[in-house]
């Protein structure tokens, strides 16, 4: 897995509260058997005027002017600035996938969907609870000042804003020595295969009808 | 010292360790698998040069992007016309024939929806905890496992490990007291439920559905119930144990065998939640306040009463829940203060793990009986959630009745719940849907859809509108 460790970036706006998962990248892309080439269909029916296809070329459809993504002052952003209960729906991993692949490194917001949450410490993504206060406070900042950006440390548990203040954050031990480490989950739990198959003699003991 | 909740008891049996960073390793004894959210992880696996930890601690079937034609599905997967739908549904089949997982492909007689064919098949039993690559994977919670829906990372994990990372999540009491009133349906209760606590409210808990109401719905009410415990936020919704869990399961052809039925009988009699049990946060509804509900936004928490109107966003306590109302009613092209009577329809789609079970078949069936679908509906599809559960309603005449009536009669899968394969909406079409999920875009490319219970979604094809299901004859 990819390492979170520093990230500074142009920080994107998303004005907009229960971002779900479709939202983030709809269903038609979910076909696709492979992890990457998501971001190009990143939050596509807000993005694209027209009805996005698998394995179109992007290029040529028409954008939608409005939208966030399509604003030059945003490009090459990877900070996304959030509202409440982002990522909720689906447990579709193609949406960190797609953000991911897009270029997003952090999302900040109120509050994240459980499974979401989850999936995106899989990716090498930071999703980053702060109050409510505080990121309405980064909306008000972020949309006035073209070039607005963050520059958040995992190690320190900190966002630097540009004019030198600081904004603490928590994040839970385990996770945050996952992706500072990029630690495959998969390795770390089989270092504890002996522990598992004692469990799992004692359980058939106990359950024996869940082994037959 | 406090008596436990059921969720401490799945939490703590399946507690393999704790680890040091203050997650613990969870014991996972089933998994099922789909074609979406499995390839990758099945590549990961590949790549790896790991095996299965238990492949027969899996079940895999396609379910989310088969087509529910039945010219189409003559053919197996050949029959698939979209080239990349078949791709997937090939993947699995390989997939699964290499890592010797059992599955039931799109030609078993017994293929359906994953969670409505885990439970009819008593693969789903109390006392498991239970994952699969889909959100609604806290359905079989109705059966008291402990379900939930993981991401493909995760399906790798278990596929390899049979474990998951995990913090123990809050435990939160919804307590439904009384009787619901005629015409009204577990999944009245559950969208209430959602318009009462919002889509986040569950949101870091497990929940468990108590109280006289639960009690009296059938397993597969309390699965409908369940199923939409992931749209107020939480990860797992589950139900005690009682006579009619143990009923259901009797003689399911992967229930415990003879020899072990009594000793599995005794220790699932044991999964409930103790009567001094601590709960983070409890919630009580009256049962009798429940009216058939529809959804008229782009959240499930937005739903009203039949009897009442939309919301008027003017009228919300704060400028984030306005704009939220007021682009949800842009999405779907309606006005604040309408009543919910008015609000027309152009397809239905009776279907999904949510409501696909014979019972929800039964009730959509009651109420077309005798009627045809309006004029002004462009198509009603009723989509059957299992081959089993198919040919059960063909056994009961049901499938006529619905012909009879206008609506068409379907092959099982996800279908227009979440419209992957040729089962849409058209832009701006409103949509009475029996599913669980009304998003911007979820039944097809600008579709609006509107959450309703299969006897309310039936009733609207023959209207053409809503209407109270309650005054129905
Ligand atoms: S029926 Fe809908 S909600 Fe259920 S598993 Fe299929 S797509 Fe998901």
């Amino acid at each position: 897995m990819k390492k979170f460790i520093k990230e500074k970036g142009i920080v994107i706006p998303l004005d907009r509260a229960n971002v779900d998962t479709d939202y983030i990248i709809p269903k038609q892309f979910l076909k696709s058997i492979k992890r990457t080439g998501f971001g190009k269909n990143l939050f596509d029916e807000a993005r694209y005027l027209d009805k996005g296809l698998p394995d179109q070329d992007c290029s040529s459809r028409p954008i939608n002017p409005d939208f966030v993504l399509n604003q030059a002052r945003y490009a090459g952003g990877s900070i996304l600035l959030a509202r409440e209960n982002f990522g909720c729906g689906s447990s579709r991993e193609h949406a960190p996938w797609a953000l991911e692949d897009y270029g997003i490194r952090c999302i900040i917001a109120p509050s994240f969907a459980d499974i979401f949450f989850n999936n995106c410490f899989k990716n090498g993504l930071l999703p980053i609870v702060l109050d409510n206060n505080i990121v309405n406070s980064l909306f008000e900042e972020t949309v006035p000042n073209e070039g607005y950006e963050l520059e958040v440390d995992l190690t320190e548990q900190t966002i630097l804003k540009a004019d030198g203040s600081v904004i603490k954050f928590e994040i839970d031990c385990a996770r945050k020595k996952s992706l500072l480490n990029g630690l495959d989950d998969i390795s770390l739990t089989l270092l504890h295969a002996d522990d598992i198959k004692n469990f799992e003699e004692r359980w058939k003991q106990k359950s024996p009808w869940l082994f037959t | 010292m406090t008596g436990k909740t059921l969720y401490d008891k799945l939490w703590e049996s399946h507690l393999v360790k704790d680890l040091d960073d203050g997650n613990s390793l969870i014991y996972i004894d089933l998994q099922y698998i789909h074609e979406v959210t499995s390839p990758q992880a099945f590549e990961g696996l590949r790549l790896a040069k790991r095996s299965p930890w238990r492949s027969e601690a899996n079940m895999a079937t396609p379910d989310h992007n088969v087509p529910t034609t039945t010219s189409e599905r003559a053919q197996g997967v050949e029959g698939i016309l979209d080239p990349v739908s078949k791709i997937q549904v090939k993947s699995l089949d390989a997939n699964c024939t290499e890592f010797g997982i059992n599955e039931f492909t799109i030609d078993d007689p017994r293929h359906g929806i994953v969670h409505v064919i885990g439970p009819e098949q008593g693969r789903t039993q109390p006392g498991m905890t239970i994952v699969c690559g889909d959100s609604h994977t806290s359905t079989h919670g109705a059966l008291g496992a402990l379900a939930h829906g993981i991401g493909t990372s995760e399906v790798e994990h278990v596929l390899a490990t049979q474990c998951l990372q995990q913090s123990k999540a809050k435990n939160m009491l919804i307590k439904v007291n009384g009787e619901l009133g005629r015409g009204v349906t577990a999944k009245d209760l559950v969208l209430a439920v959602i318009g009462k606590i919002g889509t986040a409210g569950g949101t870091g808990y497990t929940i468990e559905f108590g109280g006289d109401a639960i009690k009296a719905l059938s397993i597969e009410g309390r699965m409908t119930v369940c199923n939409m415990a992931i749209e107020a936020g939480a990860r797992a919704g589950i139900v005690a144990v009682d006579d009619k869990t143990i009923e259901y399961l009797k003689g399911r052809p992967f229930s415990p065998s003879a020899e072990l039925w009594d000793q599995a009988e005794a220790a699932w009699r044991e999964l409930h939640s103790d009567d001094d049990a601590y709960f983070d946060k409890i919630i009580e509804l009256e049962a009798i306040d429940i009216e058939p509900q529809v959804s008229w936004g782009t959240s499930p928490e937005m739903v009203a009463a039949i009897s009442k109107n939309i919301p008027d966003p003017a009228q919300m306590e704060n400028d984030a829940k306005r704009g939220n109302y007021q682009q949800a009613l842009a999405y779907m092209g309606l006005e604040a203060n309408t009543p919910i009577q008015d609000i027309k329809i152009d397809r239905v789609f009776i279907g999904s793990c949510t409501n696909s079970r014979i019972e929800d078949l039964r009730a959509a069936a009651a109420v077309v009986k005798g009627h045809k679908v309006a004029e002004s509906i462009k198509e009603a599809i009723v989509v059957p959630g299992s081959g089993l559960v198919k040919a059960q309603a063909v056994q009961e005449g049901l499938d006529k009745i619905f012909t009879e009536a206008g609506l068409q009669w379907r092959e099982p899968g996800c279908s227009m719940c979440l419209a992957m394969n040729a089962d849409q909406l058209g832009e701006e079409e409103h949509c009475a849907s029996t599913s669980n999920r009304n998003f911007e875009g979820r039944q097809g490319f600008g579709g609006r859809t509107h959450l309703v219970s299969p006897a309310m979604a039936a009733a609207a094809a023959v209207a053409g509108h809503f209407v109270d299901v309650r005054d129905w004859t």
